[in-house]
């Protein structure tokens, strides 16, 4: 037996197995094997007592020299928050981590430094399952602290599973004149074929066009062709892992970047650069929650928001729900808790005037939530209460567009 | 020549293409399928990443200094896991149990918990890429001589269509890859160690046949030369050709070393634009090109035009080199005048480059940055000359010529497919693992007990109706009759035009069986199998084809044969026997068989006599 209680991961190491002599380097200890990484680059977990150490890893890591920039060229802020466009490979587990810095970024993507001249944030280092609203104010704060002093353009890298709340979150608490690019990719960044390199050249391009408002640009087609802009207020996540996951819901794209070639095309309907004065509202009431109705739901489920400030529904159909839910609605509304109501549909407008059961939910004091999304109603809601907590007013601003959130026509050929 | 003697060491890594239901990452099926029923096209950009150990792989660079757009077709077998738009589904227990019965029969030992890994492949050819890879188990060996380094399991690529067009029905399907130690001397031992494999291979009777499902990567090196892997020998017949050749190249190669030594040879890496001195050339690509650099190689005059394989030169290496840039070759002063430059061209290109007759100038021709790349590829090269042979990944060509693919690859190309879990490998689950019998072993088993002779008991053993064959044996059919059946009838049929692909196991093993029941002759199994091909089922096709006759009747006819030949059957005896024969089986076209036929007519013969 060799003691092996020591080693640490790049360790030099002999392997005795099989009638073989190899040497390798150890990786880590996982199912009960130590992981050897060989000469010839293959990982194998064996018995520990298979290998003996014959020298300790090299001590630092390699340093990287900073990445040199064209300070002529447009200011563009990078915030990282995580997320797979900047991960790398954890020795531990060997799973892929967000660990990159946002110098890493423009380490990773080197054609970004031709586009603008970066400076850079790390916000957070987060999987953006773990996003939560406080870091959406502080992402807003520092958005709004960077347009403050002078970017012409901010790029916030996400992971891509919550990055159309965040998305919508900084929206609503921020108005901005120039572009907020969310960007991210499906495929990790450690693979020869991830999205990372053309979503954030895009973006990039994006930073510096002739936008003025929060989007998301990400692959348009499962092809390195081009990216769709995405207003943050309406985009979802329509797919587990495709690059064209990202999908622009009861609108067109605001716009497209082509690839290789960078190209910016805004549609008519897209806020431009320089419309409005940079303006920051961070307040937020988190106390709002979001559930799904399904057929046979336990109304009793309803009862578990009983406190909170504000519940978005996502009903069925046009917006409902069972009569037996419409009864705790109605209680929720009674002590004070904000109601609103869309569609799982995700596509189209809650009507509540066509059936009983809407008419019901009407009555019970449910808003209806126009053709908003049913995250960005949520994300919509905790802002609105974050400002005011009069009925009346909440009822109003939930039906308003603030942030081209909702649209009063439907339009047709979406 | 004297292998030894020069110090020859080769090894030799086979992949095999497994027979799965499943592809080793997805569930889609391994089938080929033809271009045309595609129903989808994408594309895509590559570029290298950074290891966990923050290098770059050189092989992967190599790739990179074209920034190239591959497309890819889909078709409905395959899935988001070929397009890289989905993570790849648990390692394929179907082909690691294929994988493992492998190491299990060349006395290997398995890696105990088996992790997958990702090999950086930037060519195109995978579009994540990289190669999924798993080392599965280690040190083993095979009689023919070479001990097994270890035992992989591996996604196959996607198949080149053309140029960067790739079809993804390929890519996924389990390959096993089976290496062995530098161990062998002679390039007939390579040939012999690879046949041996190939047999283990087919003795699983779970891999796939047929050209390009398997290829032999062949490592090579000869004292004072180095380490060459050439990749895809798809041909077993090539395989001692292509040592040879690569010997060959290498001695060759030390040779120009040697003389370019002698010479004080160096490389001038300065280069000229002599794109001005052939604005009237008579040569098509040297007259659009935008760009023409001269380099000039001193005292390699004579050496970059030596032939180190037949119709190559130390010229083509330095194009192969060149290519990598995106150039479509070179030309060197050792081959000018020629291809419409004048010998006046060449006079003043030598001027403009102040090369002494000693020297060698190189000419490239592309846009700036192209030939800027390439010049500085053929200065590469051409300082690798100066040490002798450069280890190199190369490829094959025609005949067994081999050009540079790529430097050979190192470690940095490899990283945790942390997309994927490791997979134990139980002891149990390896003691229970079968081993089945070798095609070898089985063809001595079926020349003793069958008593046929070794060449078709060969024949039967390595081919692919040796399963079926076992089990008509095993059904009660003579041996005989099931690999006369197996091997001569359906071939036959089958270049008849007969659709045999529709004649399904079950069917052939019934008809079979009626031959053995005595329901049907022998003699009409051709027929049969033809009509049943053609979509009637078998009562039908006996019926129709070979009505049974009554032995009455056959005596009848037989009778009435031979009376009609009286003189005929007098003046020839016995000897009339087998004339008469071939009239009578005419006449009963297969419905008897030909055993009673002969013993009805010996019968009224004698009478006769
Ligand atoms: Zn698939």
């Amino acid at each position: 037996m060799t003691d092996t209680a020591g080693l640490q991961s790049g360790d030099q190491v002999r392997c005795r197995y099989a009638g073989t002599d190899l040497a390798g380097t150890f990786i880590t200890r996982r199912d009960g094997y130590a992981v050897v990484k060989l000469e010839s680059g293959y990982n194998i977990g064996i018995p520990e007592d298979a290998i003996t150490a014959t020298a300790a890893a090299s001590a630092a890591a390699p340093v990287m020299p900073p990445v040199p920039q064209n300070p002529d060229l447009p200011s563009v802020a990078i915030i990282s928050t995580g997320g797979t466009i900047a991960s790398r490979i954890d020795y531990r587990t060997g799973a892929v981590t967000s660990q990159f810095s946002a110098d890493d970024i423009l380490r990773a993507i080197p054609g970004l430094t031709g586009i603008a001249s970066f400076r850079s944030r790390q916000l957070a280092t987060i999987l953006s399952e773990n996003m939560q609203p406080a870091l959406w104010q502080e992402l807003a704060r520092a958005i709004h602290a960077e347009i403050r002093s002078g970017a012409g353009g901010v790029i916030v890298t996400h992971g891509t599973d919550t990055m159309s709340y965040s998305a919508a979150a900084v929206s609503f608490m921020l108005e901005t004149p120039v572009p907020v690019v969310f960007v991210g990719s499906q495929r990790s960044a450690d693979r020869p074929s991830s999205d990372n390199v053309m979503n954030g050249m895009c973006a990039a391009q994006a930073a510096i066009s002739d936008l003025g408002e929060v989007c998301v640009v990400m692959h348009a087609s499962t092809s390195d062709d081009r990216c769709a802009i995405h207003r943050g207020t309406r985009v979802r996540k329509m797919h587990t892992s495709r690059r064209d996951a990202f999908a622009s819901i009861g609108m067109a794209p605001l716009g497209t970047v082509a690839y290789p070639s960078l190209d910016v095309t805004l549609s008519p309907g897209a806020v431009r650069r320089g419309t409005t004065e940079p303006a920051l509202h961070d307040a937020l009431d988190d106390r709002v929650g979001m559930v799904t109705f399904y057929p046979g739901m336990d109304p009793a489920v309803i009862d578990g928001f009983a406190g909170y400030q504000g519940l978005v529904v996502s009903g069925t159909g046009l917006g409902h729900v069972s009569a037996g839910c419409i009864r705790q609605l109605a209680a929720l509304v009674r002590d004070g808790t904000a109601v609103v109501m869309t569609s799982q549909c995700l596509n189209g407008r809650v009507c509540d005037r066509v059936y009983d059961t809407g008419r019901d939910l009407l009555a019970a004091g449910v808003i209806e939530g126009e053709d908003m999304l049913p995250e960005v109603a949520m994300t919509k809601l905790m802002w609105v209460l974050g400002r005011t907590d009069d009925p009346d007013e909440v009822r109003d601003l939930m039906r308003t567009s603030l942030r081209g959130e909702l649209g009063r026509c439907s339009a047709h050929g979406l | 020549m004297d292998y030894k003697a020069i110090g020859l060491k080769a090894g030799i890594e086979i992949h095999q293409q497994l027979d799965t239901r499943e592809k080793l990452f997805c569930h889609c099926p391994t089938v080929l399928r033809d271009v045309l029923d595609r129903n989808g096209e994408f594309f895509r950009y590559l570029r290298a990443t950074e290891s966990e150990l923050g290098e770059i792989d050189r092989a992967a660079e190599e790739e990179m200094k074209q920034v190239r757009q591959f497309a890819y077709y889909a078709y409905d077998t395959t899935c988001l896991v070929e397009n890289d738009e989905e993570p790849p589904a648990p390692l394929n227990p179907e082909a690691m149990e294929i994988c493992l019965t492998l190491a299990k029969m060349t006395g290997a030992t398995p890696v105990p918990s088996v992790h997958v890994m990702r090999k950086l492949v930037i060519d195109g050819s995978n579009t994540s890429g990289f190669q999924r890879t798993a080392l599965v188990a280690l040190g083993g060996s095979v009689p023919a001589g070479a001990r097994i380094e270890t035992l992989c399991l591996e996604e196959e690529a996607a198949q080149r269509v053309e140029g960067d067009v790739f079809s993804l029905d390929r890519l996924g399907i389990p390959l096993v890859e089976i290496t062995t130690a530098p161990d062998m001397r002679t390039p007939e031992q390579v040939r012999e160690v690879a046949a041996y494999i190939g047999m283990l291979l087919r003795s699983t009777g779970r891999v796939k046949r047929g050209l390009g499902t398997i290829r032999q990567d062949i490592n090579i090196s000869i004292a004072g030369g180095a380490r060459v892997e050439i990749k895809g020998v798809q041909e077993l017949d090539l395989i001692d050709e292509v040592v040879r050749r690569e010997v060959a190249r290498q001695q060759h190669l030390i040779a120009i070393r040697d003389e370019l030594r002698a010479r004080g040879a160096a490389i001038h890496a300065v280069y000229f634009d002599v794109t001005g001195l052939f604005a009237a050339t008579k040569s098509a690509i040297l007259k659009k090109a935008p760009l023409i650099l001269a380099l000039r190689l001193i005292g390699f005059a004579g050496l970059v035009g030596r032939e180190i394989q037949p119709g190559r030169r130390l010229g083509s290496e330095m194009a192969d080199y060149a290519k990598k840039c995106g150039v479509g070759g070179i030309f060197h002063t050792d081959e000018l005048p020629a291809y419409g430059v004048t010998a006046e061209e060449v006079e003043a290109v030598r001027e403009a480059c102040h090369a002494d007759p000693g020297d060698c100038v190189v000419l490239v021709a592309a846009s700036r940055k192209k030939a800027e790349c390439a010049a500085q590829q053929v200065v590469r090269r051409a300082l690798l000359a100066l040490d002798g042979v450069p280890e190199e990944t190369r490829k094959m060509l025609e005949e067994g010529n081999t050009a540079y693919m790529r430097p050979l690859p190192g470690a940095a190309r490899m990283y945790p497919e942390t997309d994927v879990l490791p997979v134990a490998v139980p002891q149990a689950y390896w003691d229970g693992l079968f081993v089945p019998e070798l095609l070898s072993s089985k063809a001595e088993r079926f020349a003793a007990e069958y008593g046929f002779d070794d060449q078709l008991s060969r024949q039967l053993a390595f081919s692919e109706q040796c399963v079926l064959f076992e089990r008509a044996v095993a059904d009660g059919i003579r041996p005989m009759l099931a690999s006369r059946t197996l091997l001569a009838t359906i071939r036959e049929l089958k270049r008849d035009g007969v659709a045999v692909e529709r004649l399904t196991d079950a069917m052939i093993l019934q008809v079979l069986a009626r031959v053995e029941d005595g329901g049907l002759a022998k003699e009409a199994v051709p027929d049969v199998l033809r009509a049943v091909a053609g979509g009637k089922d078998l009562e039908t096709a006996a019926e129709e084809i070979a009505p049974p006759i009554a032995v009455d009747d056959l005596a009848v006819l037989v009778r009435r044969i031979v009376a009609e030949r009286e003189d005929f059957v007098k003046s020839r005896g016995m000897g009339s026997l087998g004339p008469l024969m071939g009239v009578v089986m005419k006449e009963v076209r297969g419905r008897v068989d030909g055993k009673v036929i002969a013993d009805l007519l010996k019968r009224e013969i004698a009478a006769m006599l």
